[in-house]
């Protein structure tokens, strides 16, 4: 059984997103002996078509238009959908992410066919391949698979299934023309508010600081060792709504779910609407000065302290091994 | 204007989950409206507070559910509509839930549709986008500001953390994120005001839907709740000795750096 399948890559401050590489992997694994055809949409990206075929890609169709400089649901939408009619996929797989979240639905409404949102995990292949996406915050997961001989579409979040291996394969870039009209949405302005550099929802280590940051000062220490790590610094509610850091820092039930390998709580208590943001990641380290502390319920490693002595110490200590 | 506010009832977030036979059992479980939907409820009722117009509440479940919308209704909202498909659909997925919202909604003109971004329990975020494709309008997702300008709807919506701004016009169909508002509690008045307005049941024959065009094109075949974590190890001894302990634990042991 053997499916063609649609992947739409992303890029982001002019490179691919991993979370492309990740969906290239789990189209793989539902195309069986098909074929899996990388989409880049966008004003100039083509560049990034080669990349894609590295990663797994067996070709990649681009559509390019002044109109798609910035997303737009209409417009991601038409050019989506030409390529959908020049290619007949019996299967689809975009990144659970901004894009693939407000894309999805519309391409699953225009084709009458379900879609399976935020899967995790992927079992068996081909026709068998069932679905495991988190339900409930996390606290749940279910089994889901497509009914009848529909599309086959699903999204999938970031960090969580493992790109292939990059290697030197070819594959055709070719692009398609699309005229892009009628966009009922005009982007004005975008304002950067998250950080530059690692994005949260891909970072392999967070540090997340809670109230017992007690400052936005307090956050420096743990963007030293996030720094360090190679990693992304996050926030408790708490601390957001304290003014101690940004809201695009959040991590938790109406923050961003993240599924790093490595999360170190600092001066955060752990409330169930937190934990829902990060209960899955790989490795949990809980800094609290408080033994009591919910948060280490959940964490496999935990630091009885004040964070403002452990976090630098922390640094230290990876600085002397590393 | 025509205002209309998609919701949902979801189990509270403080709820422990139980499984049983391979489904989430609900007996017992305190419910709430979808916390996101608070936001669109509130936005809803602030828009018709500055420019005029009738905002209606609108949910699919069964009888259970006419809780939630009396306390929309003790909110602010105006109307209330229950369309319960406990006798009709066994199993409800996004395509059969957009569908018929889109279906009630197709010949009621509705200038502004608002509703959560995401749900809480299925954590999805498809029905907005999906009921806007159906209605042939345009939508947009995750805002954390409305202003309405004569023609003109100015957004501000959360990307990922970024703050974007964009210009669109009604109709028009959003999806609220944290930060739109702050949803107001309920006052004892409008609690009582509540019980007066109109709150209206329909099934899906209400709206000639035959069973066979809702049903669901995905289906969950388990349930089940994540593997017991092993209890964590709280370290001892010096601080400076815990953190050496736990770089070289992190190292060799847990193996993430």
């Amino acid at each position: 059984m053997s499916k063609k399948v649609l992947v739409l890559g992303e890029t982001r401050e002019g490179a691919l997103r991993n979370v492309s590489f990740e969906a290239i992997a789990a189209a793989k694994k539902i195309s069986g002996d098909g074929e899996v055809v990388a989409v880049l949409l966008g004003e100039a990206v083509s560049e990034f078509g080669n990349e894609l075929v590295a990663y797994g890609a067996d070709r990649v169709i681009t559509v390019e238009h002044p109109h798609l400089k910035s997303y737009t649901s209409d417009g991601y939408g038409q050019a989506f959908m030409a390529v959908v009619d020049q290619e007949q996929p019996e299967a689809i797989v975009f990144g659970h992410t901004a894009v693939g979240k407000d894309l999805s639905p519309k391409i699953a409404s225009k084709l009458q066919t379900g879609l399976i949102s935020d899967v995790t995990d992927i079992e068996g292949e081909g026709a068998d391949a069932v679905f495991i996406r988190p339900i409930y915050s996390g606290k749940a997961f279910e089994k889901v698979k497509l009914k009848e001989d529909g599309v086959v579409f699903i999204t999938v979040r970031p960090n969580n299934i493992a790109p292939l291996e990059r290697e030197e394969r070819s594959g055709d870039v070719s692009s398609l023309s699309v005229d892009i009209t009628n966009l009922r949405t005009i982007i004005k302005n975008v304002v950067r508010k998250s950080a530059e550099g690692v994005d949260l929802s891909e970072a392999k280590v967070i540090i997340a600081g809670g109230r017992g940051v007690k400052s936005k000062e307090g956050f420096e220490p743990l963007q030293e060792l996030a720094d360090l790590l190679g990693g992304a610094v996050g926030a408790s509610r708490g601390a957001c709504d304290a003014d101690y850091c940004d809201y695009s820092l959040q991590i938790g039930q109406t923050g961003k779910v993240v599924t790093p390998d490595l999360y170190i709580a600092a001066g955060i208590s752990g409330a169930i609407q937190h934990m829902a943001g990060m209960s899955n990641s790989k490795v949990i380290v809980a800094i609290n000065k408080d033994p009591e502390a919910n948060i280490f319920k959940v964490a496999d490693y935990g630091i009885v302290g004040d964070l403002f002595d452990v976090i630098p110490l922390l640094t230290e200590e990876f600085k002397k091994v590393m | 204007m025509n205002i209309y506010v998609l919701v949902k009832r979801t189990f509270d977030t403080e709820e422990k989950l139980v499984v049983s036979g391979g489904q989430i059992q609900e007996d017992g479980a305190e419910f709430i409206i979808n916390p996101y939907d608070e936001y669109a409820i509130e936005e809803a009722i602030t828009v018709r507070d500055a420019h005029g117009g009738e905002v209606t509440v609108v949910t699919i479940g069964d009888e259970e559910a006419e809780k939630q919308l009396r306390t929309a209704l003790a909110m602010g909202a105006d109307k209330a509509v229950l369309i319960n498909t406990e006798d009709d659909v066994e199993e409800m997925d996004q395509f059969t839930a957009a569908y018929i919202l889109a279906e009630y909604l197709k010949d009621k003109e509705a200038d502004l549709i608002l509703a959560g971004n995401v749900a809480i329990d299925g954590g999805s975020g498809q029905v907005g986008p999906r009921v806007a494709d159906l209605l042939d309008i345009n939508y947009v997702t995750t805002i954390t500001s409305l202003e309405i300008e004569g023609e003109t709807v100015k957004i501000v919506r959360d990307i990922e953390g970024d703050a974007e701004e964009l210009e669109t016009s009604l109709p028009l169909l959003v999806t609220a994120q944290q930060g739109l508002n702050e949803p107001r509690y309920p006052s004892l008045p409008g609690i009582m005001k509540a019980k007066k307005k109109p709150l209206e049941e329909l099934e899906l024959d209400d709206l000639d839907i035959e069973e066979d065009d809702v049903e669901a094109k995905t289906e969950t075949i388990e349930v089940y709740l994540p593997p017991k974590k092993q209890a964590g190890r709280i370290l001892e001894g010096e601080i400076p000795s815990q953190v050496s302990e736990l770089v070289s634990l992190l190292r060799s042991e847990a193996k993430v750096i």
